[in-house]
């Protein structure tokens, strides 16, 4: 495990659609490899929440939070001069190594992308979707290439095939990516009380078999998985 | 004052420079065959504290012996393994086949897994006769008498006690339905330290054994109340998945909370809060 745990001072935040751009400063945090994460102190709660880098520019670092429990809605009402926990960089991130980057992202699931777009390099092709009009004002922190589709036109329907697919979403998209591009690299998210492979909460089926995800992934080879949870909404709910 | 992880809330092995930082790893419980756990979701978040239901997974005695525990060697951390099991032989067969470790931990209270049939005192008795190890039986606060469960196990030939298991209870979403696959799971977390400083006084106040106290230590103040109460070493658990750093942040704390409460060191502060009575009556 090479990661740390800082203190680290907001320095800003910002909406962005309907999620929040909080940034802190690195504090000699590394930013590590897109699509890796880090576990942010939830001001009043008891455990952290993991949440992917989204941008790592230089001497800090970005998260984008989507207030949808009391944890989440307490990193999403931080201010500028708050202080924090943020422990990472942790899990196995994106493989690079990709010849015909396609970048796909759901909602919330876009929060990967712009650090990984800016590490791939070369303008990758990049597709957004979104439930609504307002969330898809997000796509303003996405590079301008990026291709935007809104409820009920779905990322599936952008013709993903013969790209090398790097996707993070909601678990359907991820499964209907799986379903079109077999070799696409998936972030997937569960609750997750540690992030660093101690509490053995965060489990799916990964070749065959109840696996950290937080150890094993988050991000996967599709073959490898497949849902281990019908209701991972709700179980978000608990933890988030 | 020995520093430990409670069981199940470290992995040394993705986390060697934690453990580093413990006196002992405690490891998850090992059965006698391989558990791949409960169906997620396995935690949720609660006001004071988490539930978890992992369900003691494990990959088995066998692949543990063989695998694992040589690995964990390798730390040059002291061990102490984690047994389960679902009758007594099944406690005693992995007793058995453990040499060179440092202690065995018999959970006897885990609430993620249907319970053994046998007594906690029964269990002791049938590892006492399996090995010269020592021997620390986990104990559950849930237990309406926890002190003749201690003073039972005592006599059974447990060297030490555990004390506390997390406690049974039930988390519900936002639709009214259980957080937990499980349905219901183990209680951990801030809430539980008053409940587990109890269990510690009533057990140092019933028996003369070696007691391991844990059940919501987040800071030194915490531990040296479990000092107080009669433990003579302390377990960090949930603590560790919001903090990695915190063996290292609560021994720090801790000296400074003994300089505060004017008590010369750690292991000077034990049984301090023992009633003087019952200290006389466990000596005679």
């Amino acid at each position: 495990m090479n990661a740390a745990r800082r203190k680290c001072r907001v320095t800003g935040a910002e909406r962005v659609g309907l999620y929040t751009l909080v940034r802190v400063a690195r504090n000699g945090l590394e930013p590590g490899v897109p699509g890796q994460f880090f576990m942010l102190e939830a001001p009043g709660r008891l455990l952290p929440r993991p949440f992917s880098v989204c941008l790592a520019p230089p001497g800090e670092l970005a998260f984008l939070v989507d207030a949808i429990g009391p944890g989440t809605a307490a990193i999403a009402a931080l201010e500028a001069g708050d202080e924090l926990h943020v422990f990472g960089p942790l899990g196995n991130g994106y493989r690079l190594d990709v010849d015909r980057p396609l970048l796909v992202g759901g909602g919330i699931g876009i929060a990967p992308l712009p650090y990984l777009a800016e590490q791939l390099g070369g303008e990758p092709r990049i597709v957004a979707g979104f439930r609504s009009v307002a969330h898809a004002e997000a796509a303003s922190i996405l590079p301008p290439q990026t291709e935007v589709v809104i409820d009920p036109t779905l990322v599936t329907s952008c013709h993903l095939e013969g790209w090398d697919v790097l996707a993070c979403g909601p678990e359907p998209m991820l499964h209907a990516v799986a379903a079109l591009c077999p070799t696409a690299q998936l972030a997937w998210e569960a609750p997750m009380a540690c992030g660093y492979g101690a509490c053995y909460g965060c489990v799916v089926t990964i070749d065959g078999a109840l696996r950290r995800l937080c150890v094993d992934g988050p991000v996967l080879d599709a073959a490898r998985t497949r849902p281990a949870c019908d209701n991972l909404s709700q179980a978000m709910g608990a933890t988030a | 004052m020995r520093l430990l992880n409670a069981s199940g809330c470290l992995d040394a092995l993705t986390a060697p420079e934690v453990a580093h930082a413990l006196d002992g790893f405690v490891t998850k419980t090992v059965t006698p065959l391989p558990r791949e756990g409960n169906a997620p979701p396995r935690i949720a978040e609660t006001a004071h504290g988490m539930l978890n239901a992992i369900g003691l997974a494990n990959p088995g005695r066998e692949r543990f012996l063989a695998d694992n525990l040589p690995r964990l060697r390798e730390l040059g951390v002291p061990i102490w393994v984690s047994v389960g099991g679902f009758c007594a032989d099944d406690y005693a067969e992995t007793c058995a086949q453990l040499g060179d470790v440092e202690a065995i931990e018999l959970n006897l209270s885990c609430p993620n897994v249907d319970e053994a049939a046998d007594s906690a005192a029964e269990i002791v008795a049938a590892c006492r006769a399996a090995t010269g190890l020592p021997l620390n039986a986990k104990l559950s606060a849930a237990h309406p008498d926890i002190a003749g469960v201690a003073c039972a196990v005592a006599a059974a030939g447990a060297t030490g006690l555990s004390l506390i298991n997390t406690l049974r209870a039930v988390a519900l979403d936002r639709n009214l339905r259980p957080a937990l696959a499980r349905g219901s799971g183990g209680y951990s977390g801030p809430a539980l330290k008053p409940v587990a400083l109890h269990a510690v006084r009533a057990c140092a106040e019933a028996v003369a054994l070696p007691i391991v106290g844990m059940g919501g230590i987040a800071t030194g103040r915490d531990a040296l109340e479990f000092l107080a109460c009669g433990a003579s070493d302390i377990a960090l658990g949930t603590v560790l998945f919001s903090d990695p750093d915190a063996p290292a942040r609560v021994r720090a704390e801790l000296a400074a909370a003994c300089a505060e409460a004017g008590v010369a060191s750690p292991d000077d502060a034990v049984g301090l809060a023992k009633s003087p009575e019952t200290e006389a009556k466990v000596n005679a």
